[in-house]
């Protein structure tokens, strides 16, 4: 199987219409197939290849690397199928150029071959990133076979490999790597791995599984450059200055069409060869197929289409095609191939408009389930853990069959869902037996569930309290709904308000089974609490984000996507989009120092307003939020940070003058209210927490409607809790009387605390009182002489990770990238450009 | 494939996933490009169209995004407001090549004068 023997034969006196191929693989031996099938003797048919092999499978590349298969295995055109159909193979002697006006091809060596007909089957290049060192010897691709062996025999040597890339190829070279014994590190720019595939939920249940399996998988990680040591790569520099050792880098970013000749030869291309239905070029004597190809706006990087795309083009130049056939684009589906883990996604499961998605989420099992409708029809699922249904979706998605009859089954798959009667969900449950297994986390039987039912649990929350059925995962909570249905028709009553539309859970269940599940992540909370919705909702993302915060101190780390603007740039949006900007005063005492740099601030950026704030501070108005790390840069000189004025935190602690100055002052009340907020400030809270400390009962600093007031007395300290000056006026109650201002500190840190562990998120201290009671928040403080000590013991440890000012960072240049435009459009330098 | 001319307006790795970032146009309305937890980039006038609150700084969740402002929730495929509100804020064409942001001109700027374009 040389070149030369290929030219000879292709040489040979022929009458028949000569057609040249330029590929060897997938692509082009298959459109050679399917013509041969319908016209055998048509066509003289001569096939280029740029690997000096016969056609093989390059999808099982990846088992080959995995040890599980052998080139052998692989092989699709064995040298006899050449043979005996008459092909002439010529490999190591790719084509250079495609000369269209005297039809013909020429080849690297100079040799010219003519042709009636063409088929472009180039394939596609993987994507190389333009970084410095990705020409290093030991930097690899994973597309054909001479890359799996410059795996393998690194493997051999052992040691470890990165992986740039973490999508379906990155991934699979990565398993085969760890299988052969190398410590591999994937790095992937995106957060979730393969998210053209996954959602969030199922991207992060991958990462789970494969760091189980001893992989490091580094998600929104850029690489910045490939190390080199001794001439060889030695590892790859991420750009926040991480370094990963490396013996060997795989590059699997993407691949892209390879249209370089096509594009010479002045065929029509744009990310890939424009073709028609046909796979007709726009010169009608050429064909492209393949991933080089791009229909209808569609370049695949899959092997599916592959087969419909050789179809139609064979019917078509064998004159065989029936009228309106031809091909019209493909759904694909995709399944990773690594032993072990099942995973599955079909179709469209981005949502937006007219788009309902279906989550089943089954925790203890790993199962992921999702399925989206658009009108009735399925348009995309993925799943995890469980893909028995897979082919079964990706049929009824390519039927585009009016799903209305099934859809209540449908995410319990085709078993359940095609079952006739079964279809009805509260059918299938009214035929389990009476000890059948509902809830598996709690070990409660159907029976059980129905005699608590018929006991006068008339709500999901009732059941749940009393039979503790749905209670721990909530998976089997539908079924319990359905048993509720059955068993009391239209007397069901509705449950408590959940957290969200997104989940069944109240917020008190989400905070006990954050904690009693060590749930660490929202991602994780989401799956092991059955999010109905992929990545949730401005509702419940901040308010997972702060009960995390809350539970984890120190351990989580805030998710910045998932705040609300203010937190995340640390300013005030006003109503035309610019921000205002508060600096902390101290228990409202101020200096010349700071009200100079503040008149400074003003002046600079022409800030149109200052004012007085009722927290006792100022608030300089209509900054631009590219100026405010700028501005905070200038006010951190003068020793000011922030005022956390914009935050579901502590705000300000307001004060009187006090014993210092005042004649009627009993105590220092502005030196306690200064300790208070050196304590407390920084502590992220379900919502703002204001304090303030009055230096005799006169109350100046107004402390009897604040969420925790000091009212100082000459026999020591009142302390007043739960007060609302807002839209619905609430005054204090008096929680207890101390002697000390340590007394204060502590039972303030300790109040604090408690409404921090148990508000609802958005809940101020004063609704939250009325919920509760007062005598439940007086009992869980002074019923146990420890408990003050205890909770303000977990403030005190939770604030050595707040108390740092959010301002000095951004205006060292953390997270610039919320602050700064990505550039200016102007349209006078656009136009010569 | 849509035709025109496109402005390339940087890598795709500026904006991290989930959030947005700003591009203002001299004469014109400042742009809000996106991109979602998923990965997918689309761009928007950074305008609600409720009480103009700038959608940029609003929290994405799938393929919406929730107006600082109001809580308006926007698709960004379409612009249209979600849920019971409506409305509707312009959106940009734009293509991803090679990790690289190109939005469609005439969409940002306005038509190209005859002149110019010959």
């Amino acid at each position: 199987m040389n070149a030369q023997t290929g030219f000879e034969q292709a040489a040979s006196t022929e009458t028949r219409e000569r057609l040249v191929v330029i590929g060897n693989g997938m692509a082009g031996c298959r459109a050679v197939e399917e013509i041969l099938a319908r016209d055998p003797h048509r066509f003289s048919i001569t096939i280029f290849g740029a690997e000096p092999r016969v056609n093989y499978n390059r999808i099982m590349l990846s088992p080959v690397l995995a040890g599980e298969k052998t080139f052998d295995d692989i092989v699709l055109n064995t040298p006899e199928w050449y043979a005996s159909n008459g092909i002439a193979l010529v490999t190591g002697d790719p084509v250079v150029h495609i000369d269209r006006e005297h039809r013909q091809v020429v080849s690297q060596s100079g040799h010219v071959e003519p042709f009636d007909k063409l088929l472009i089957a180039t394939g596609s290049d993987p994507f190389v990133i333009p970084v410095p060192g990705k020409d290093l010897p030991g930097v690899v691709t994973f597309r054909d076979l001479d890359d799996v062996e410059r795996m393998l025999s690194a493997a051999d040597r052992g040691g470890s490999a990165v992986v740039i890339g973490g999508g379906l190829l990155g991934l699979e070279a990565a398993h085969g790597l760890s299988l052969r014994g190398m410590k591999v590190t994937v790095i992937h720019l995106m957060g979730t791995l393969m998210e053209r595939q996954l959602d969030e939920a199922a991207g992060w249940l991958l990462k789970a599984e494969l760091e189980k399996r001893g992989q490091t998988i580094l998600t929104e990680a850029n690489t910045d450059a490939i190390l080199e040591k001794d001439g060889h790569v030695a590892g790859v520099r991420l750009n926040d200055g991480r370094e990963i050792a490396a013996d060997i880098v795989v590059m699997a970013v993407g691949i892209r069409p390879n249209t370089a000749l096509a594009k010479a030869a002045g065929l029509d291309t744009e990310r890939g060869i424009m073709v028609d239905d046909h796979m007709i070029t726009s010169d009608p004597a050429i064909l492209a197929v393949g991933e080089c190809v791009q229909h209808r706006g569609t370049c695949y990087g899959l092997v599916a289409p592959l087969w419909e795309m050789c179809r139609a083009l064979a019917d078509k130049v064998t004159e065989k095609a029936p009228e309106g056939s031809g091909y019209a684009g493909s759904v694909t589906s995709t399944k990773l191939k690594v032993s072990g883990i099942d995973l599955f996604s079909a179709g469209d499961f981005t949502g937006g408009e007219g788009t309902e998605d279906i989550v089943m989420r089954d925790a203890a099992r790993g199962v992921y389930k999702r399925v989206v409708l658009k009108d009735n029809r399925l348009i995309g699922a993925v799943l995890y853990g469980d893909t028995a249904d897979g082919s079964w979706y990706f049929d009824l998605l390519k039927k585009e069959e009016d799903l209305s009859d099934i859809r209540e089954a449908l995410i319990f798959g085709q078993a359940f869902a095609s079952g006739g009667a079964l279809g009805d969900p509260n059918a299938a449950v009214a035929a389990l037996s009476d000890d059948a297994e509902i809830c598996g986390c709690n070990g409660v039987s159907k029976g059980q569930v129905v005699d608590t039912i018929k006991a006068g649990a008339c709500s999901l929350a009732a059941v749940r309290s009393q039979c503790k059925a749905s209670a721990s995962c909530g998976s089997c909570t539908g079924l319990v709904e359905s048993l509720l249905a059955l068993t009391l028709g239209e007397d069901v009553q509705e449950g408590p308000k959940t957290l969200c539309g997104c989940t069944s859970f109240t917020h008190d269940d989400v905070r006990r089974l954050i904690l009693e599940k060590e749930l660490k992540a929202i991602p994780e909370v989401m799956q092991e609490l059955h999010w109905e919705s992929p990545e949730g909702c401005a509702s419940c993302r901040p308010a997972l984000n702060y009960y995390l915060l809350c539970a984890w101190p120190g351990e989580y780390e805030d998710d910045q996507k998932s705040r609300y603007v203010n937190e995340r740039l640390h300013a005030n949006i006003q109503k035309d989009g610019t921000y205002s900007v508060v600096p902390r005063m101290w228990g409202g005492i101020t200096n010349p120092q700071e009200l100079r740099a503040i008149a400074d601030v003003v002046e600079k950026y022409n800030a149109p307003m200052v004012k007085v704030t009722g927290g006792q501070r100022l608030d300089i108005f209509g900054i631009r939020k590219e100026d405010l790390p700028s501005v905070w840069a200038d006010l951190n000189a003068a020793g000011m940070v922030s005022g956390h004025a914009y935050g579901k935190s502590l705000r300000t602690v307001k004060t009187c003058v006090g014993s210092e100055w005042c004649r009627f002052g009993t105590q220092d009340s502005t030196g306690l209210g200064v300790k208070l907020e050196r304590m407390t400030w920084g502590s992220w809270m379900p919502h703002k927490f204001k304090i303030a400390v009055s230096g005799c009962p006169r109350n100046c600093a107004e402390a009897t409607i604040k969420d925790f007031g000091v009212v100082c007395v000459d026999s020591g300290y009142e302390l007043h809790v739960g007060g609302n000056g807002g839209m619905k006026l609430r005054g204090t109650d008096l929680l207890c009387k101390v002697a000390t201002e340590q007394e204060v500190m502590d039972v303030c840190a300790a109040f604090t605390q408690l409404y921090r562990e148990q508000a609802h998120y958005l809940e101020r201290t004063a609704p939250w009182i009325e919920r509760v009671g007062l005598e439940s928040v007086k009992a869980q403080l002074f019923d146990d002489s420890e408990a003050v000590k205890w909770l303000a013991g977990r403030f005190r440890y939770s604030q050595q990770f707040m108390q740092d000012d959010p301002w000095e960072k951004r205006a060292a240049g953390d997270r610039n990238d919320l602050h700064a435009h990505l550039g200016e459009v102007r349209p006078l330098l656009l136009e010569n450009a | 494939m849509m035709h025109g001319l496109w402005l390339d307006i940087g890598p795709v790795t500026q904006i991290e996933p989930g959030s947005a970032r700003t591009l203002p146009v001299v004469g014109g309305e400042e742009i809000a490009v996106f991109r979602t937890m998923r990965g997918e980039i689309y761009a928007l006038v950074n305008k609600c169209p409720h009480k103009q609150g700038p959608l940029s700084q609003g929290i994405i969740h799938g393929d919406s995004v929730t107006c600082p402002l109001h809580n308006f929730r926007i698709s960004l495929k379409t612009g249209e407001a979600l849920g019971d509100d409506e409305g509707c804020t312009p959106t940009i064409p734009l293509k991803v090549d090679a990790g690289r942001i190109f939005l469609l001109r005439e969409a940002v700027l306005g038509p190209v004068p005859a002149q110019q374009a010959a």
